[in-house]
């Protein structure tokens, strides 16, 4: 069977500069895998870079199927969805037409749209409550949520996180990776970008580390027991 | 705790800032109706901008991109009517739908391979596309007359008949006015609107929850020249003359002055900003030589105490009567553009 997510000698640039060096990795069928790196590793690039968002060469296939490098609407209507970083929430929108803009490539607002609804607010009741408010007046956890729950909306079978925990408290940061690990108990392959090493690795059952723009390890929970094992692997790039 | 900023229905209070915005600016149509004379032309001038600042803000305040050349589609729109009715005798009602076609085509052209800019770019390359198009009214003279302009247009009318006197065109401006409201209104609340929307917020969210930016930027700039070509044909019809100077820069600067002080982004800002800024120089033509710079400080003093614009004044003090929270939310940014008053 073929992985849900298999690139092949990826890279991408930013003008002339080599953001992310040709990078190899896989994720199966509801596996939770996180990419781990400091400030400026490439781990935007690469989830962008499998998005079609940034410029690049190299292969990405999802469940078999080569992805198109340039079509990020193709990207997310074969079911991969991205969650970036800083949220990408609508600020002057209300969190319900945030909601109704995950499912913009669904045709209709019938039972599957409500179903899908249904679905995030069950796991974010704090959206239902809030539906009418304006997603810029949430605070920093809720916007998160809505930011996943959005993604949800599209019904993803790949769902790719860019920093979920970033600027959050680090019991709202432990609640939103705790739903991730609900989500992917529940089949849902996820591909995880996170500095917070710890939080990840809770979850996660293997992690790629990256530092400078390359991949220098793929590493498993127990080999990182403190953060000076993956000092280590950083310092060794 | 803080009180949410929502979008829940408004408040007696919500109810009656707007009540008392349209109240004032129908009695100052019921005034120019009954009064007639310079005040008509006035509120005329105000309808036709109105009409060109709303295709403005559909692109600049709902999109969230910058175009510096809408002066060229309302060129085409006033051209094309003012040369098919003087010099082929068309009626006014088929030369206005071929102007604005002809301004919508080119949009499309232009909008394909320059809508890729972004900012700073799109901004020049637009603003080229206003001088090219002026430039061509100048240079042209067989079909534009040059700089001497084509005068004589026939006034609005249908049927063989013309609308009897500047009354009755003014009627049909505020109708015309009515509808390209109506329709942006429409638009920005369809599932296009929130698209718009959501490019505006953020073009590589948008993309990646799988809007095509490209395509939706281009009908943006496309429904943009519609309102621009269609201002523009009224313009002919409305002063009877049409000349390069008239789709000129000052065009684009007076359009971006009404966008901004009326509201961006608000689908009744551009009515606003049209009407104040058509009325503020008339207001301190008492100042004499120094009307100008009444003006200048008076758009000042606008911008400084309403830098949402004035159709956020409103929302403003509906949120301040309801809850202090809220109005510091509404000022932090956080608001949606054309809730409570405004919208």
């Amino acid at each position: 069977m073929a992985p849900v997510l298999s690139v092949e000698g990826l890279s991408a640039r930013y003008g002339s500069v080599e953001a992310l060096h040709p990078a190899d990795l896989a994720l199966g069928h509801g596996e939770l895998v996180a990419v781990l790196g400091p400030n400026g590793a490439g781990k935007s690039t690469l989830l962008r870079a499998i998005m079609g968002l940034t410029p690049g060469s190299g292969r990405v296939r999802f469940e078999g199927t080569e992805l198109p490098r340039d079509d990020p609407r193709a990207v997310t209507m074969r079911g991969v969805v991205l969650v970036p970083e800083g949220r990408g929430i609508f600020g002057p929108m209300t969190v319900r037409e945030n909601l109704d803009l995950g499912a913009y490539l669904l045709p209709g607002r019938g039972g599957e749209f409500a179903a899908r609804l249904e679905q995030v607010f069950a796991l974010f009741p704090r959206l239902k409550d809030r539906q009418s408010q304006l997603a810029g007046s949430l605070s920093g956890g809720e916007q998160q949520m809505l930011a996943i729950g959005r993604a949800l909306m599209a019904a993803p079978r790949l769902l790719l996180l860019d920093e979920p925990s970033l600027g959050l408290a680090p019991r709202l940061a432990a609640e939103i990776l705790e739903t991730l690990g609900r989500l992917n108990r529940a089949g849902l392959a996820i591909l995880l970008v996170e500095q917070r090493a710890p939080l990840a690795l809770k979850l996660a059952r293997r992690a790629y580390l990256l530092a400078v723009g390359r991949i220098v390890a793929e590493v498993t929970p127990d080999q990182i027991a403190s953060p000076h094992d993956l000092a280590r692997y950083y310092f060794a790039a | 705790m803080t009180s949410p900023a929502t979008t829940s229905p408004p408040s007696g209070r919500a109810r009656l800032a707007p009540a008392l915005l349209w109240a004032a600016g129908a009695a100052l149509v019921a005034y120019a109706f009954v009064a007639g004379g310079y005040l008509v032309t006035v509120l005329g001038f105000a309808a036709l901008y109105a009409i060109f600042v709303t295709g403005l803000n559909f692109f600049m305040g709902y999109t969230g991109q910058v175009s510096f050349g809408q002066n060229a589609f309302a060129a085409i729109g006033g051209y094309t009517s003012a040369v098919l009715t003087t010099a082929y005798n068309w009626p006014v009602f088929a030369a206005m739908p071929l102007g604005i076609g002809a301004a919508a085509l080119l949009a499309l052209a232009i909008g394909y391979p320059t809508l890729r800019l972004r900012g700073h770019y799109l901004a020049m390359a637009t603003l080229a596309l206003g001088m090219i198009v002026q430039e061509i009214a100048v240079q042209w003279d067989r079909v534009t007359m040059g700089y001497t302009g084509i005068a004589a247009i026939p006034p609005l009318g249908a049927f063989g008949r013309e609308l009897p006197n500047e009354r009755a065109q003014l009627a049909a401006l505020l109708a015309a006015l009515a509808l390209a409201v109506w329709v942006a209104s429409r638009l920005k609340h369809s599932r296009l609107g929130h698209a718009l929307a959501a490019i505006a917020g953020s073009e590589d969210a948008a993309r990646a929850l799988g809007i095509d930016v490209a395509r939706y930027k281009l009908i943006a700039f496309v429904v943009a020249a519609v309102y621009a070509a269609f201002a523009g044909s009224m313009f002919a019809h409305f002063v009877g003359f049409v000349s390069p100077e008239v789709f000129g820069l000052h065009m684009v600067v007076l359009g971006f002055t009404m966008l901004y002080v009326g509201g961006i982004g608000t689908v009744y800002g551009p009515l606003v900003g049209a009407l104040i800024i058509s009325l503020l120089p008339e207001t301190f033509r008492g100042f004499k030589e120094f009307q100008d710079l009444a003006y200048g400080a008076a758009l000042i003093v606008i911008l400084i105490y309403a830098p949402k614009g004035l159709a956020s004044l409103a929302r403003l003090w509906t949120r301040r009567g309801a809850a202090p929270d809220a109005a510091a939310a509404a000022t932090a940014g956080t608001s949606r553009g054309d809730a409570g008053a405004a919208r």
